[in-house]
């Protein structure tokens, strides 16, 4: 087998949606083309750098479940974000940490236990077909993967790696980095664009009230429902849109955007979650409880700036 | 009329800004919006992430690891201070699409045709004597919003969007028109198709359509529409299908 083809696992059973994302599609949002990458960045990190990848190699989002893979070879690999009740060669698998498997093992995943979206990074990476700068998988584009189509996994697939160059310390993340994403989520959100056109009290709504994820909710965006938020404007003309931008149709109930937002749209907006607000609001189930905070850009950046270093 | 922009400055997260120059959709526009974008293409180099340029707004995303949202603001304010417009004319690629106008590719040729008053040949003709500005990106990859249609031809979208609108589809919608890329889901009256490939991954640049582009249909018949590897399956007649 050649190296450019190695293969690390095979698909024995396809779950609803299961995606390759490295860091995301940079470069070509004025071409209509969407960002992709890891819905919850927090978890994608922790996986690569448990692996010991460098920041943006192609790691396996899982969400929701259902999906069974067999180790094609020996392999280094970590699980981190959500528990989907995954099973290791039938055991609890362990997760947030290192783990050596070995050729015919397999990994079951389950239903979501706590949170919705898994991550297994492979030490050297999986490796997708890159198309316009990423292999980052977007279905509705039909762009990246392991096939460059944008398709999610299917069983009987091939999931190809890199080889690994070095084989990463066993080590596991902390505790207070191991989210428990069943507990009331708290969003920082940065005010922004059209924040001044809403009315006061539907500004004290939006930042004092609980919100509860609806059923409509993807990596395209999550609706909120809660009281009707008003804003004096109604629409607006098309413009871009940034991820984790909250926008609010005219029904008054929000709607965060994710990494496949479409890249430009028309409803007034609150604000932009941060990254890791977002990342944190993607492990949501429909109707758990969410809150904004208004956030303030300095410590938010430097959050943000903290986190992806930590991870580099 | 030619406007002139009254800049402003939006937080859009933390890595970008909303630069929204008019309240307005207008033509000229455009000249400003292209300038500002290749004034920050120029200024910011290889700090700018993405640009996302719109029919009134160009959204500036930055690497904010390499610049603050500050220090961001402070190069945009200077951008726009020394900003001036593109010349008329002299802007914008020209793109002839050959298209085929019939009733099997343009099931709502005739729905148009109502509600405008028109016979179906008046349609085609009004839609195919102009020259289009592509206006923005969006809704899938290579999917570029025109304008603006002849005042007669304006119509709502569909009540119920098609499931599929095939790949070609020229369309038409209040004021704009497009071409879709790929098969889609869509809302838009379907008055032709087009042999042009509108996005393609292994082209140079993608897309065949940038912001600020100008466009302009040509009619053909089936027979050269058939020669240049048009596919003449016929779309749905109904939507919601």
């Amino acid at each position: 087998m050649s190296e450019r083809n190695l293969s690390g696992f095979r698909v024995s059973r396809a779950g609803p949606l299961a995606l390759l994302q490295d860091a995301g599609r940079f470069g070509v949002r004025h071409l209509g083309v969407t960002q992709g990458g890891p819905a919850d960045l927090h978890a994608w990190a922790w996986a690569n750098r448990l692996a010991g990848n460098a920041w943006g190699s192609g790691v396996l989002e899982i969400t929701v479940g259902g999906l069974e893979l067999i180790a094609e070879r020996d392999l280094t690999i970590a699980l981190t974000g959500a528990d989907l009740g995954i099973k290791y060669n039938g055991q609890a698998a362990p997760r947030w940490r290192t783990l050596a498997i070995t050729i015919g093992d397999t990994l079951t995943f389950g239903s979501p236990v706590n949170g919705l979206r898994a991550y297994l990074a492979v030490a050297g990476g999986f490796r997708g077909d890159t198309v316009l700068g990423s292999a980052a998988c977007v279905v509705r584009e039909q762009l990246g993967g392991f096939d460059g189509q944008g398709n999610s996994l299917r069983e009987g697939d091939t999931l190809t790696v890199n080889r690994a160059e070095h084989l990463p310390a066993e080590q596991a993340a902390p505790e207070s980095e191991q989210p428990d994403y069943r507990q009331t989520a708290v969003l920082d959100l940065l005010p922004g664009a059209q924040i001044a056109a809403f009315t006061g009290r539907s500004l004290f709504d939006a930042f004092n009230a609980e919100w509860q994820v609806d059923q409509r909710a993807d990596r395209m965006g999550v609706r909120l429902s809660g009281p009707r938020l008003q804003c004096t404007i109604g629409s607006l003309v098309s413009e871009g849109i940034s991820l984790g931008a909250v926008q609010v149709p005219p029904d008054g109930q929000p709607i965060a955007l994710l990494n496949d937002r479409q890249t430009i749209g028309g409803y007034p907006r609150l604000g932009n979650l941060t990254p890791l607000a977002a990342s944190r609001l993607a492990q949501c189930m429909p109707g758990q409880t969410v809150r904004f905070r208004a956030a303030g850009i300095d410590s938010a950046l430097r959050r943000h700036r903290q986190f992806v270093q930590d991870h580099k | 009329m030619k406007t002139t922009p009254v800049p402003c400055l939006e937080r859009a997260g933390l890595d970008g800004w909303m630069v929204r120059l008019f309240d307005r959709i207008e033509e000229s526009n455009l000249l400003w919006l292209t300038a500002l974008a290749d004034d920050c293409e120029a200024t910011f180099g290889d700090v700018l992430i993405d640009l996302v340029p719109s029919y009134t707004t160009l959204l500036v995303v930055f690497d904010p690891f390499r610049m603050t949202p500050c220090e961001a603001r402070q190069q945009l304010i200077d951008i726009l201070a020394r900003l001036t417009p593109g010349q008329t004319g002299a802007d914008g690629k020209l793109h002839e699409l050959p298209t085929w106008y019939d009733q099997r590719t343009g099931p709502d040729l005739q729905r148009v045709a109502d509600l405008s008053g028109l016979s179906i040949e008046s349609v085609i003709e009004a839609h195919s004597s102009r020259h289009y500005r592509v206006f923005a990106l969006g809704f899938a990859p290579g999917f570029a919003f025109m304008g603006l249609l002849d005042e007669a031809l304006t119509c709502p979208r569909l009540d119920t969007p098609r499931q599929k609108v095939p790949a070609g589809s020229v369309a038409i919608a209040g004021r704009q028109t497009a071409a879709y890329p790929v098969v889609t889901p869509g809302g838009w009256n379907l008055i032709g198709r087009t042999t042009a490939r509108l996005f393609d991954r292994n082209r140079e640049g993608f897309s065949l359509l940038r912001v600020g582009d100008r466009v302009s249909f040509v009619p053909v018949d089936q027979a050269a529409f058939e020669a240049q590897g048009g596919d003449i399956t016929p779309a749905n007649r109904e939507s919601g299908q």
